[in-house]
């Protein structure tokens, strides 16, 4: 056998080649991260979220429901010892509400990290940026690991990054619609412009989607719907995972240019006189 | 026919709702009366979030007191 075909054997089998994925000084296994909402079933999201290969899993923050003691908490569900637990402010439409939310969840002990949203319109759920910005300057003095999520707007990601956040997340389309990337030319703007991890937050809708969004270059992709919502979350989730590595590597692996005119692949020399 | 000396009861707001329980409850007690592993839930009295749990065996709750008992769901 050649050295290259033994270099390729072991290529085959090799862990995808890619710089290893940290936020704030902490290194996480995947670069997807996947939600635990609107799953039919407990048993389905405990699942789709192993088959998603994702270690950052997010949850909300809500009163007990006190009718309803066995309707569980997600710890009952989810081994925080394998899953890093990222609490959001969803629902919250103030800053000072979402800092409230963002509290209450550093107190259930696993972390300081958040996912701060602050929600600034009820049909849209586009994100108030003014108020997200607020709230990331007060969670950041407090010692929290901020991850905003906010417009594809460059200006409201800088704006987040100077107030402390540790990852600016701008949405791919609004939550839940599963539109896939409206703007690349903006998330890469923000890519090319923030220090901190860029994460694409929200519009996921198919695999396809997800690879787009890992092409720009952005450090990662978060979903829930796209997953959740599908007639079998499971092996979409096994999808989403493929896509997520597919456009990482295919960003990695720098894309040829587009070109208006056909060019052969083949030779033209050696053709076979006529 | 000869009732038992009543406890002075105490009147809360629990996740919203109004909820009695006797003077000297400790919030402990309150969790264990609804049900709840003190460890899978986090509480906020009166804007106050009790990071302690070692103090909720400890901690008598008030008349008035406004208690918020939250935990982890699915979300996005």
């Amino acid at each position: 056998m050649t050295d290259a075909l033994a270099e390729a054997h072991v290529l085959a089998t090799d862990p995808i080649p890619d710089l290893p994925f940290a936020i704030a000084g902490r290194t996480f296994r995947s670069r997807l991260m996947v939600g635990t909402g609107k799953y039919r079933s407990n048993d389905e999201m405990v699942r789709a979220i192993a088959a998603s290969g994702a270690e950052v899993v997010t949850v909300a923050v809500r009163r007990v429901d006190l009718d309803r003691t066995k309707d569980e908490g997600m710890l009952y569900h989810l081994d925080p010892q394998h899953y890093f637990l990222l609490a959001n402010t969803a629902g919250c439409f103030t800053a000072d509400d979402a800092i409230r939310y963002a509290r209450l969840a550093r107190a259930a002990g696993f972390n300081e990290w958040v996912k701060l949203e602050v929600i600034g319109d009820q049909a849209t759920l586009l994100p108030d940026a003014a108020a997200t910005i607020e709230a990331t300057r007060v969670l950041a003095a407090e010692g929290f690991k901020v991850m905003a999520y906010t417009n594809d707007d460059l200006i409201s990601a800088l704006r987040l990054e100077d107030a402390g956040a540790v990852a600016v997340m701008p949405l791919a389309s609004p939550i839940g619609s599963g539109l896939g990337m409206l703007n690349p030319h903006a998330i890469r703007a923000i890519k090319q412009r923030l220090s901190c991890a860029v994460i694409v937050d929200a519009g996921v809708g198919t695999a396809s989607d997800a690879c787009i969004v890992m092409e720009q270059g952005v450090d990662g992709i978060l979903m829930n719907t796209g997953i959740a919502a599908a007639d079998d979350p499971i092996r979409m989730a096994f999808a989403m995972r493929a896509a997520t590595d597919a456009g990482r590597l295919a960003y990695l692996a720098g894309r040829m240019p587009r070109r208006e005119v056909a060019v052969p692949s083949s030779p033209i020399a050696g053709m076979l006189g006529s | 026919m000869a009732s038992a000396p009543l406890a002075t009861a105490y009147s809360l707001t629990v996740n919203g709702r109004p909820h009695v329980v006797a003077e000297g409850t400790t919030l402990a007690q309150l969790l264990s009366e609804l049900q709840l592993d003190p460890r899978m839930v986090v509480v906020e009295r009166n804007r106050e979030i009790l990071r302690d749990r070692d103090q909720f065996e400890t901690l008598t709750l008030h008349a008035g007191d406004t208690l918020e008992l939250v935990h982890f769901v699915g979300g996005g």
